[in-house]
């Protein structure tokens, strides 16, 4: 199709330039005159939505390297200091912690389009199969950036998935330890996968060139799946494809940016801010939720390595898709059998997707057994049966008649459909957090909740006051420096009032000359300092159970929302799941246990504390606390005022976020508006 | 990308002094940045451990086979998961030995695989006892 460009460009230093490389020309004839089938729909956008989601986590992914350090003593730590200290760090990191889970979604549309309309057959078979290689790569890439973090999601993901590998008889044990670099997931590790993460996403853009050179050879299919005949068929890309892709991208957007500002931790899993530990497994290992689907194959299987072969199988298996479906009729929609099988396959994948994310037992093993018979079955058993057996409807004879027969599609319920699918696919992960055995944390009220909430500045203030007062007795807060308290956002004190209240506190410093640790007044720049040196000593004397830090508690504790309610999160941006529990911990404490719960000595009954057995004794009671604001001094205010404050020490540019994040909207909106406007004015006249 | 020089180096034997750990107790120590579990195994463990038919057991080995003769109130583990690598809890599930919160394996009072996905019992690690109260693991 592209074949040599009779381009000539009129500037002579650009004509200078061809002459020794025509690179103009092939620009021009692969994006702007390149001839796109008329009759492309709106799915056909999601290549371009891809292209560019691969730019912006590449751009965003070199920034973020330049701030991390990829030492496991260290990593946690810095990736948190993106998010409070480096200049819009934290939008870096929601970008590209979101925009991996946007380009999974908008992959499985695009391979999902593919199936349905036939994409992968003659003569596109090696453009398909550059696609799953894309496909693997990204999942390899995607895995070992969720690893770079360090916290107890990544480490264990990491620990489940290398160990994979030691299904394969004989050499399995030799390519872990090979992948680990060492005896077990460590330091090694981190440092190999951070430094293959930066290289994957460069063979992913190889890759996808020659995935567009291929595309650009065979030419695109369409949605009725006949190849183009004339001129007729056809529109050149520019401006007619490019336009359109740009309205597409900017839509797409939209989904990117209600996650980005409005719920970055929904995507991910809460547990992942508590970092690594190699001495403790976290109840639930649960994958990102793209590789939810191979995950419930994987655990489906009670054999360890037909499970793991299974997994790959799963993915395998599309390489020889079009060898599988020899059907001649490419799209699916003049074949009513194969139609109504995809859709099913659909759901089935969806199904896959959420019991990827339940507890391996009891009815969800047999379900995901029967799904993982039914997925295999439809591309080894089905799609090479229908192709023997089903009578298709006539194609068109043309791409320009079957575009003269159509009638208008509305575009929002795509728009819809997406929203709705992402929403209940990625959800499965939220649901996959489990604190069983308590009771769900009543939901309170928050000033901090919703699109345009604020922190309550009197709260901080108090809040700041009982953590000061009661828990920093036992409980650090290592990432706040007293700095922040006179930040934008925080609790709204001037920088003298922050440096006062950093001199009241001793800090540990040194070696002098004389190579003496000393101690001295704080400063606005030091942390706030731990109650205990190290973990031992705050075990030690805890009675075995270390307080933990609470810089990210609010976001490190959460509860099982359970299906339906997280895909309602979705549509009222319900994040508070992290303070709920706080404040109910904190309230949730009986002096007796009911009937017929026994705790054991040195712990005491927490209706909300999961098991109940709590080693911290009932924290806060009435009047402890002397508030000079006239707030009652109970305990519900004193959780209250302290969990906002928590809130905000875990992320104290919350409202920042939640202020660009409208002003992104606005501008999206507006931006799509004239896209669409100025597509339907270019489109004209080729429907 | 094996494992370089100082990674092996660290992972050079290790004492374990074990005389604090009382009977029915357990500890976990590190080596090679893996947990070993050293249990000190009651009476009515050691003798569930023994009762097994071994024939029937899905790894088969006897429990005599996995302790030091003379010293069977010790049993020595590796505390990772033979499925996915998680590490079991002490003391926990039907078989009076390990549970594995990740995927449900479960594992007796000698370690060995009783229940679940695992396809092998818990690895007993070099050791050796270098006094009565001292073991030395590697």
């Amino acid at each position: 199709m592209s074949g040599p460009s009779d381009y000539q460009p009129s500037n002579p230093a650009l004509k200078w330039i061809e002459r020794r490389l025509p690179i103009f020309g092939l620009m021009h004839s692969s994006f702007v005159a390149y001839p796109t089938p008329r009759n492309l729909n709106y799915w056909w956008t999601f290549g371009a939505i891809l292209s560019f989601m691969l730019a912006i986590q590449i751009v965003t992914g070199v920034i973020l390297a330049m701030h991390y350090t990829p030492y496991a003593d260290l990593a946690f730590k810095s990736v948190e200091l993106i998010v409070r200290d480096v200049n819009y760090g934290w939008l870096l990191r929601n970008m590209h912690a979101v925009g991996a889970s946007m380009f999974f979604f908008a992959v499985y549309v695009h391979m999902f389009r593919g199936l349905y309309y036939g994409s992968y057959k003659e003569p596109r078979e090696v453009l398909w199969i550059l696609g799953v290689i894309i496909y693997l790569l990204m999942m390899a890439t995607g895995f070992m950036g969720y690893v770079l973090p360090w916290g107890q999601m990544s480490f264990w993901g990491a620990t489940v998935i290398t160990n994979l590998f030691s299904a394969i008889p004989y050499v399995g044990e030799s390519i872990v330890t090979l992948l680990w670099g060492g005896y077990s997931v460590g330091n090694p590790t981190l440092n190999r996968f951070f430094s293959l993460h930066y290289l994957l996403p460069f063979l992913i853009a190889g890759v996808v060139v020659l995935h567009v050179w291929a595309l650009h050879v065979a030419g695109q299919n369409n949605p009725d799946g006949v190849e183009p005949k004339t001129e007729k068929d056809m529109v050149p890309f520019t401006p007619h494809a490019t336009i359109k892709d740009f309205f597409g991208v900017s839509c797409f957007l939209l989904l990117c940016a209600w996650f980005i500002f409005y719920m970055p931790n929904y995507l991910g899993d809460a547990d992942n801010y508590i970092p690594a530990n190699p001495g403790v497994t976290p109840p639930h290992i649960v994958p990102e939720w793209y590789y939810l689907p191979f995950y419930a194959i994987l655990r489906s299987i009670p054999n360890k390595l037909a499970g793991v072969v299974a997994m790959f199988g799963a993915i395998i298996v599309l390489v020889f898709l079009p060898w599988l479906d020899s059907a001649k009729t490419k799209s699916s929609k003049y074949r009513p059998l194969a139609k109504q099988f995809f859709w099913i396959f659909v759901v089935v994948c969806i199904l896959l997707g959420y019991l990827g994310a339940q507890p391996p037992e009891g009815v969800y093993v047999i379900a995901a057994r029967v799904l993982t018979v039914c997925y295999f079955g439809y591309f080894l058993i089905v799609l090479p049966l229908l192709a023997r057996v089903e009578r298709p409807r006539p194609v068109p004879n043309s791409i320009s008649e079957a575009v003269l027969a159509r009638s208008g599609k509305a575009v929002a319920s795509i728009a819809v459909a997406l929203v709705a699918a992402g929403a209940l696919f990625a959800g499965t992960l939220q649901d996959a957090r489990a604190s069983e055995g308590s009771d769900a944390p009543p939901a309170q009220k928050w000033s901090f909740s919703g699109p345009f909430g604020k922190f309550d500045r009197g709260a901080l203030q108090r809040g700041l006051k009982v953590y000061k007062e009661v828990c920093s007795n036992c409980h650090g807060l290592s990432y706040v420096a007293f700095r922040n308290l006179a930040e934008a956002g925080g609790p709204g004190y001037s920088a003298a009032q922050a440096s006062a209240f950093a001199s009241e506190y001793k800090i540990k410093d040194g070696p002098n000359d004389a190579g003496d640790m000393f101690e001295r007044a704080g400063r606005p720049a030091d942390y706030f300092p731990s109650p205990f040196p190290n973990e031992q000593a705050a075990r030690a004397a805890n009675g075995g159970a270390a307080p933990p830090d609470l810089s990210l508690i609010t976001k490190a504790r959460s509860y099982k929302r359970g299906f339906p309610w997280f895909v309602f999160d979705v549509f009222t941006q319900y994040q508070e799941q992290g303070p709920d529990y706080v404040d109910a911990v904190l309230q949730g404490y009986e002096d007796e246990p009911p009937h017929g719960v026994t705790i054991p000595e040195g712990s005491y009954y927490n209706k909300y504390f999961p098991g109940h057995a709590i080693k911290m004794p009932k924290p806060l009671s009435d009047g402890q606390v002397t508030y000079d604001d006239g707030s009652p001094a109970t305990v519900a205010q004193y959780a209250k005022d302290v969990t906002t404050f928590l809130m905000w020490a875990a992320e104290p540019h919350m409202e920042a976020r939640k202020q660009l994040g409208f002003q992104v909207f606005i501008f999206l909106i507006i931006f799509a508006g004239m896209m669409y406007f100025t597509k339907k004015k270019v489109w004209a006249d080729a429907h | 990308m094996n494992p370089d020089a100082s990674t092996i180096a660290a992972g050079a034997p290790i004492e374990v002094d074990i005389s604090p750990i009382a009977e029915g107790q357990d500890v976990k120590v590190f080596w090679r940045g893996k947990p070993i579990y050293i249990s000190h195994r009651t009476k009515k463990q050691i003798d569930e451990a023994r009762a097994v038919n071994v024939a029937s057991l899905p790894d088969p080995e006897s429990d005599e086979a996995r302790t030091k003769p003379g010293k069977e109130q010790w049993l020595v583990v590796i505390g990772i998961c033979t499925h996915l690598g998680c590490i079991p809890i002490a003391h926990e599930g039907n078989y009076d030995g390990f549970f594995c919160p990740c995927h449900g394996s479960q594992y007796d009072s000698s370690g060995r695989i009783r229940q679940g996905p695992a396809p092998a019992n818990l690895p007993v690690p070099p050791y050796q006892f270098v006094s009565d109260t001292k073991i030395q693991i590697g």
